[in-house]
Order: C-alpha cells, then structure tokens, then sequence
C-alpha cells in the first residue's frame, strides 16, 4: 500500500493550547482510515490543517509525496483533496441544485467566464446532479438549503463536496445530527465511496467506524495515543484505559 | 391579460423604459438635462451594486473611479478642439480600470469595516491630489471645451454636443450597461460571486480563489464607474475634486439601498428617487439634508429591499390577484 497523505511531527497551537501537538501519520490511498477520540481531542483542527483552512504551527504534510503544508484551501481542493465540516457550511439561501452546482462548476479549468450563461454548461450540471443523486437530496433539487432539516443539510454538505470529484474525502463527523434512516444511507454511501477513494473519516457513531474503518486512530488531548487496525485498537490496553471505556465492552464481542 | 401581467415587474420595467425613450419628445429642455445626469448616476450606482449587492463588498470609495476617468477626460481635451472619442473612452476606461486594479489589489484582501475604509482612504487620496493640483483647476476644477468627437475620417456619426443625440447616447449606455452586467451575473463567474456573498471561505474550499473574483468584480465595477464618469465629464463640460469626494462615494452608495441592494435595475430608480427627493426636500427646508437622512433610515429598517423590493412585493400582489380572479372566471 502507498501512502497519499502523510503528515510528519505536524503541531497546531491556540494561544497556549496545542489543539494538535506533534501528529505523525499515514493515510494509505484506497483505505477508510477513521479518527477518533473524545471532544476537544483535536481532530477537527487536524482536518483543518489538511484542508488549508488552518496552517500549521510546525511540521510538514505531503500529498503524493509532494509538500503542500503552505497551500491555500482552494489549491487544496483543486488537488483533489475535498473536505465536509462538522459545523454545517453551505449556501443557505440557495437551493440544493445551486449549491452543488457551485461546488461542481469548481471543476471547470476557470470560471472567469463572462458570457455565455452557466446553465449552458451541461458537464457541471450533469456533475452536481449526481452528486444529489449521490447524496440522496434528488428530491430536494429546488428546495431552498436553509428551509431543509439539519440531516438533510448534513447530507447536502457531503453532496458539495462530492460535486467538486474530489480522490481524498475529509469527513468530519458526516452522521452527526441525522436520524437512524438518513445515517444508514450515508455509511452505505460512505462504503460505495471506499471503493474508489481514500477516506479520512472522523466520527463518534462507533458502529458507524467500525462498520467502515480499515484502519483507527485515537487522538486524545492533541495527540495520537494509538493507531491500527479495528481489532488492534480493540485489543489495545491504552486505549481502554484512556477512552473507549465502557463504548468499548459493548464492541467488543 | 394574465400572460401580460405574468410577471409586473417586467411590465414596469418596460414602462419606465419606454417613458425614458419617450421623454425628449415633450421634457422642457431642463429636465431632459435632468434625466441625463439621473441615467448616468444609475449607471454608476449600478456598477457599485455589483460590488455592494453581488459580491458583497460594501466599497465607501466608488467615485473615485467615477472622477478619475472624468479627469482623464479634461486632461486628453485640448483647448483647441475636440478628442476622438476613439482616443479618449480607451484613456478613461483604462485609466480607470488600472485604478481599480491597484486598489482592488490592496483592498479585497480585507473585509467588513477594513474594506470600507482602505476603499475610503484611497478615494481620499485622489480627491486630495487633484484638490492640490494646480496644474488641473485645483478645487475649483477644470474646463472641458469640447465634447469628444464620434467620427470616422471625417464622417461624423454622432454630435455628442446635440441634447437629443446625448440623450439617447446615454439611454442607450443605461441598457446595455444592465445588459452586460446581467449577462455576467448569470454567466459561472456571476455564480462565483454570489457564492462568494454568502459564504466567502466555502467557496474558497470548493477550490476558488475568492481573491480573484472579487478582484475581477472590482475592476468591472470600477471600469463601469469610470465611464460613468466619462458620461458626466462630457455633459458637464467641467470636472472639479467634488466628483470624486467621500461625499459623491456616500451618495451612490445611498443610492443603492433606496433602490434595492442586489436589484441592478433598484439602483437606476434609486438614482431618479434621490434626485426627486433631494429637489423636494430643499424646497421644503435649508436642512433638507436632515430629511433625507431620516429617509434613509425608513428604507433601511422598514424597506430593507428598496424600492426594487416594494416593486417585486407589489408585482407578486397582483400575481396572485390575477391568477385568484381567473380561477373564479374558470367554469
Ligand atoms: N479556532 C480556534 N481557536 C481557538 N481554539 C480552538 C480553535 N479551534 C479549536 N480550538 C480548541 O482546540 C481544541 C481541539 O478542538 P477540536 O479540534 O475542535 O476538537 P475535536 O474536533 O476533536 O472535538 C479544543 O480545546 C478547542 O477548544
Ligand atoms: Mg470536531
């Protein structure tokens, strides 16, 4: 297996606070690797820094072996690396189609295109439908993004970031705030995806990760306490003590 | 008949528009004048909704590119005769967009309150370096003798000096001003923007580099602003530091929000709403700018669309009207 992303000795301070402190790891392409660990353990900061949205205090990360630590979020993006957030972040006066449909006219080369009107263009059209189909919003086409519900919403922030094609998918926590049936269709969408993506997947559903995950890191106060398989971090004696607790008792079988 | 009032705010739109067209014919000479200046102050109220309404950058400095390219145009007139218009749009345009270009450059980087006043302290700047300039009239401006010339060889198309000609002139510059900025918003880098209004850093992590839209936007907008200036310039045949003082940024940008953020065609009725009640509140009182003041206001908090919205409210009224009384007449 190659690596796609690596991130060496990679640190992110607040102040005083090191929301992520020292982080070295691998992210193999094609697998599903899942984060976890408590609230404030730093995994959302970590998927910051690997979307550009935050640079790094120290450490470098490397795409494909290339250093893309300084890279703005949009030349992230472009590179094929798309990112959901966990706090939602989309167009809310805009309907679904429109706000897949920007996030699929991303993918033309430019958009300094003055003239001709952009529903002519039927590729980008054609790629923020499937997107909704993908997402299961389809039926939600014209609805205004505001008037839908938080699962919905949750459902259409992961449509966006399919409509951009991206290779590497930053979810963070994609489940949060759904219901029982829109989360069923989201992991079975998120196992579609692992066949043909590399997903980094942070999520507190432990069902949800261990239905999914091929590979488990547990992060708490900043930084990586173990990673490995699901069985190894089941197995493991530091992670029982410092997190997974009584979740855990319940996994295992 | 409920084809026709399909949608009443395209019926107003022609109205008004065909009223414009109309008007040379009976308007006294005075208000035609009038109407002039009102249409070349919707065009560039226009350029700044773009900016304010479409991109979501509120610039406190838009004249700047209004005077500039007014300036320019005095500069390249000669006392002798008048400029090819062939020589003298590309000066303004250019001049103006180059402005906007280094403006821009510093200034969308910044947003809220700092965009508002890096935008204001340039403009600033060029009010103060042609109110010190000597050489250009200093603060009490300077003199265009002649309007530029619309000609081919010696074949003159058009006589700008003419009051019906420049009329339709700018008539014709209103329409196609509106035309093009439609067809921008409408085009993939029109929907970069709105994007970019609503929720800047998602579209930045969708892969756009936010900061060349706005950029483009701000040149666009200043381009159009300049020939707006241009316009003026020529009908007024003098251009002094007032053109391009905080005061005239300020009144375009009131302009705007009486018309309608976000409408385009809010500002040019914006434009004409502020003449009017400008001319009707100086003759009620000396401290008629009191009373316009409070009727900013009004707008702000009771008509937070502007009039445009007030058209739009009006327009789905009778939408629904129509449509309720021809259920009734269905058997
Ligand atoms: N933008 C920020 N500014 C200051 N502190 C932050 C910021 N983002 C996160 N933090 C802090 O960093 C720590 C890690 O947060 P986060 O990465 O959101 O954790 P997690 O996603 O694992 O719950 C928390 O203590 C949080 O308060
Ligand atoms: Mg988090």
């Amino acid at each position: 297996m190659t690596s796609i992303l690596q991130i060496k000795d990679l640190s992110k301070n607040f102040g005083g606070l090191a929301a992520v402190d020292a982080v070295t790891l691998n992210f193999e392409e094609g697998r599903v690797h899942a984060i976890i660990g408590p609230n404030g353990a730093g995994k959302t900061t970590l998927i910051n820094l690997l979307s550009g949205d935050h640079k790094p205090s120290a450490g470098r990360i490397l795409f494909k072996g290339k250093d893309i630590t300084t890279k703005p979020p949009e030349a992230i993006s472009q590179l094929g690396i798309g990112r959901s957030y966990q706090k939602t972040n989309i167009f809310p006066s805009l309907s679904c189609l429109q706000n897949c449909w920007l996030a699929a006219q991303s993918r033309l080369r430019s958009s300094m295109r003055f003239f001709r009107p952009a529903e002519a263009y039927d590729d980008v059209r054609s790629r923020a439908e499937l997107a909704l189909e993908m997402c299961g919003l389809t039926g939600r086409r014209d609805t205004i993004a505001s008037e839908m519900s938080y699962g919905e919403q949750r459902q259409l922030e992961i449509g966006m970031m399919l409509a951009t094609e991206p290779e590497v998918l930053l979810l963070d926590e994609p489940l949060a705030g759904m219901g029982t049936e829109e989360a069923t269709q989201v992991i079975s969408l998120l196992r579609t995806l692992a066949q043909s993506h590399t997903l980094i997947l942070i999520e507190h559903d432990m069902d949800a990760v261990f239905a999914v995950a091929e590979m488990l890191t547990v992060m708490v106060n900043g930084q990586v306490l173990e990673t490995g398989t699901p069985d190894q971090i089941r197995a493991s004696k530091a992670v029982r003590e410092a997190y997974l607790g009584e979740d855990m008792e319940e996994m295992t079988p | 008949m409920s084809r026709v009032f399909a949608n009443p705010t395209n019926l107003f739109l022609l109205t008004a528009l065909a009223m414009l067209a109309a008007f040379p014919w009976f308007g006294e000479s005075f208000y035609v004048g009038l109407v002039v200046r009102i249409m070349i102050l919707g065009i560039l109220a226009m350029s700044l909704d773009l900016l304010i309404g479409y991109t979501g950058l509120v610039s406190f400095g838009h004249a700047a590119f209004f005077g500039l390219a007014g300036y320019l145009l005095a500069i390249v007139t000669p006392e002798t005769g008048p400029v090819s218009i062939w020589y003298a749009l590309p000066v303004c345009l250019g001049g103006a967009a180059l402005a906007a270009l280094v403006i821009g450059w510093f200034s969308v980087r910044t947003s809220g309150i700092y965009f508002i006043m890096i935008t204001l302290a340039f403009a600033q700047m060029l009010y103060y370096f042609f109110n010190e300039n000597m050489e250009l009239g200093g603060s009490d401006g300077i003199f265009i003798f002649y309007k530029p010339s619309v000609a081919i060889g010696d074949f003159q198309i058009l006589d700008l000096g003419d009051h019906t000609t420049f009329y339709y002139f700018v008539l014709v510059s209103l329409i196609l001003v509106y035309a093009l900025l439609r067809v921008i918003l409408n085009a993939p880098f029109g929907q970069v923007l709105r994007g970019i209004k609503i929720n800047e850093a998602r579209t930045q992590a969708l892969g756009f580099s936010t900061f060349r839209y706005k950029l483009a936007s701000f040149v666009i907008a200043g381009t159009i602003g300049g020939y707006a200036g241009f316009l003026e310039a020529t009908h007024n045949g003098i251009m002094s530091p007032d053109f391009l003082g905080w005061h005239k940024s300020g009144s375009i940008m009131m302009i705007v929000i009486l018309g309608g953020i976000g409408t385009l065609w809010g500002a040019v009725v914006g434009a004409f709403a502020m003449v009017f009640l400008q001319d009707w509140f100086q003759e009620l009182t000396t401290h008629w700018l009191l009373l316009m003041g409070g009727f900013v206001i009004f707008v702000v908090l009771f008509l937070p669309r502007g009039i445009a919205g007030l058209v739009e409210s009006f327009s789905a009224f009778l939408t629904r009207a129509v449509s309720r009384a021809s259920d009734k007449d269905a058997p």
